[in-house]
């Protein structure tokens, strides 16, 4: 195993960040934490990578126990923290060649593994790096963290407020990164993004909802789920709501995602329902679970 | 009928020295329509809607916002519309009562209006139990709902949003735009950006900037057939791949 947490728990004065923690990355794995802000995200990150002792549980990192070799670690691992922390004042050239000093090695050296990023930044590498748009301050932080190839990739929230073109483009990089024998853990809101990983752990106020694969992780989702569409949106919500067996009933794209409470339940009757509180245009379809719809059932 | 128009925009441009930021953008935006401002990093998107919220001077063009000018008229513009961006919202220090009463005075609302605005929405979003902590203690999602009511305080014409719910925790972001939705019913204009393109299909019509321009508007379902794909996911990585 690359990385394994057993029963992790960390508190913050009487705030429980994370509770109770445990699963585990294989070598050469891809693997996503899925949470939204506050789940307890970067307290694992901040864990694994010894800069924040547990107060209870085990980790390890590519076999090196995060309390008693934390020193190894730090140079078998690279992390790209959510918020930017490069240096500011330094430019794009001179931040990667600290990192790679500071690693005992040069740009050169690991110049592949870099590349495909770098040369997308090296036009501007006299640039601060205080200078630079967050598309390309991401590119450089990525860089910074590759330059001594590490074994373990950690990636807090990279995709975070980037546009879906460039989110796209990072996920596709990752691929190859993996490609080259690199474990990556890597955090992040959006969850469409979890069907990219091999597997996936699903996380919110401190706790693990599900760990899986994201293929097996939605065929467990336990409702018959319906796209549910008219022409007044507003509307539409608020008179499933107020449908007396509705399950759930969530907004998702030009569909309402809706459950209902019994298992012999038919889309006629609840078309009859809308109809009669005046939609029109109504369409009731059956559909299939994403890992959205997991999230928000097991999370509810 | 042009009185309904609340936002009006015709070749709107902002240049950084040589550098077209905004590029003769123009369109219209409805009172109660819900507007998904779209675009890639970079694209102009927040340039934009500086301009549109009176901070920014355009290099030229015209715009009306609210029915005020934007060249002439700023300071009222400021007064007539709402603005929440994600980055800052409310003060972390002040509990979510103190945050009310500072925001409503900032608006010009007088005591009585503030004590009824605030006993009004600590009711709307079941606020009872945390309207006397520090805003700083609560979650993200929380901050966000609180801050577009706060943004909604004066009771503006249109409502700015710039990625209001980034982050957000996917139940939550839902709720949100259920306040939205119900805020464009009441007949104020919503006009926002977002990162998730699930979102993009929520609003009435759509625009996207690419560099500066705006390269597609239209409702949700006729981009899609415009572009020949299924969802607004696939129209922006058309666009914005080029």
């Amino acid at each position: 195993m690359s990385i394994t947490l057993t029963n992790i728990s960390k508190s913050y004065g009487a705030k429980k960040a994370v509770e109770g923690i445990s699963f585990d990355v294989a070598e050469g794995e891809l693997f996503g934490l899925i949470g939204p802000d506050g789940a307890g995200k970067t307290t694992l990150f901040r864990i694994l990578t010894t800069l924040l002792i547990a107060d209870e549980g085990n980790a390890a990192v590519a076999g090196l126990d995060v309390i008693e070799d934390y020193k190894s670690i730090r140079n078998s691992v690279g992390y790209m923290p959510g918020k930017f922390s490069l240096y500011q004042d330094l430019t794009i050239e001179e931040n990667l060649t600290f990192f790679a000093t500071i690693f005992g090695t040069t740009i050169g050296e690991n110049y592949e593994l870099i590349k495909e990023v770098y040369v997308q930044i090296e036009p501007f590498k006299d640039r601060r790096a205080g200078k630079l748009s967050g598309g390309m301050k991401q590119k450089l932080a990525l860089c910074c963290a590759l330059i001594h190839k590490p074994k373990v990739l950690f990636l807090d929230e990279p995709t975070t407020g980037v546009d879906p073109v460039s989110r796209k483009e990072f996920w596709e990089m990752l691929k190859r990164l993996q490609k080259k024998g690199i474990t990556i853990l890597v955090s992040t809101p959006y969850m469409d993004e979890a069907a990219l990983c091999d597997r996936i752990a699903l996380i919110q106020d401190g706790k693990i909802l599900e760990v899986d694969t994201p293929q097996e992780m939605v065929k467990h989702y336990p409702k018959a789920l319906y796209n549910v569409r008219a022409d007044n949106m507003y509307k539409l919500i608020k008179n499933l709501k107020d449908f007396k067996h509705q399950y759930s009933v969530f907004p998702f794209g030009e569909f309402v995602h809706y459950t209902d409470q019994r298992a012999d339940f038919h889309t006629d009757e609840l078309e009859r329902y809308l109809q009669h509180n005046g939609l029109t245009n109504i369409s009731i379809e059956p559909t299939l679970p994403t890992i959205e719809d997991t999230f928000m059932e097991l999370a509810k | 009928m042009q009185s309904q128009q609340v936002i009006e925009v015709e070749n709107l441009t902002k240049m950084f020295g040589a550098f077209k930021a905004v590029d003769a953008i123009t369109f219209n935006v409805k009172r109660g329509e819900i507007f998904g401002f779209l675009g890639a990093n970079g694209a102009g998107k927040t340039t934009a809607m500086k301009m549109l919220i009176g901070i920014s001077n355009p290099t030229s063009g015209k715009a009306k916002v609210a029915g005020f000018d934007v060249f002439t008229k700023a300071e009222s513009i400021k007064k007539n519309i709402g603005y929440m961006s994600q980055k800052f919202a409310l003060y972390d220090d002040l509990t979510v009562k103190e945050n009310i009463t500072f925001f409503g005075g900032i608006y010009g609302l007088t005591r009585a209006q503030i004590r009824e605005k605030t006993t009004q929405m600590i009711a709307d979003l079941a606020l009872q139990e945390v309207a006397g902590q520090l805003v700083g203690s609560l979650p993200l999602g929380w901050k966000q709902k609180i801050s577009f009511s706060v943004a909604l305080l004066h009771s503006p014409k249109v409502v700015f949003l710039d990625e209001p719910t980034g982050g957000v925790d996917p139940i939550t972001r839902r709720q949100f735009w259920e306040m939205i939705y119900k805020t464009a019913n009441n007949g104020t204009t919503v006009f926002v950006t977002t990162h998730y393109m699930d979102e993009a299909e929520y609003c009435d019509r759509v625009s996207i900037m690419v560099d500066g321009k705006i390269e597609a508007l239209d409702t949700p379902k006729k981009l899609k057939e415009q572009f020949g794909v299924k969802t607004m996911n696939d129209v922006f990585l058309k666009l914005a791949r080029g």
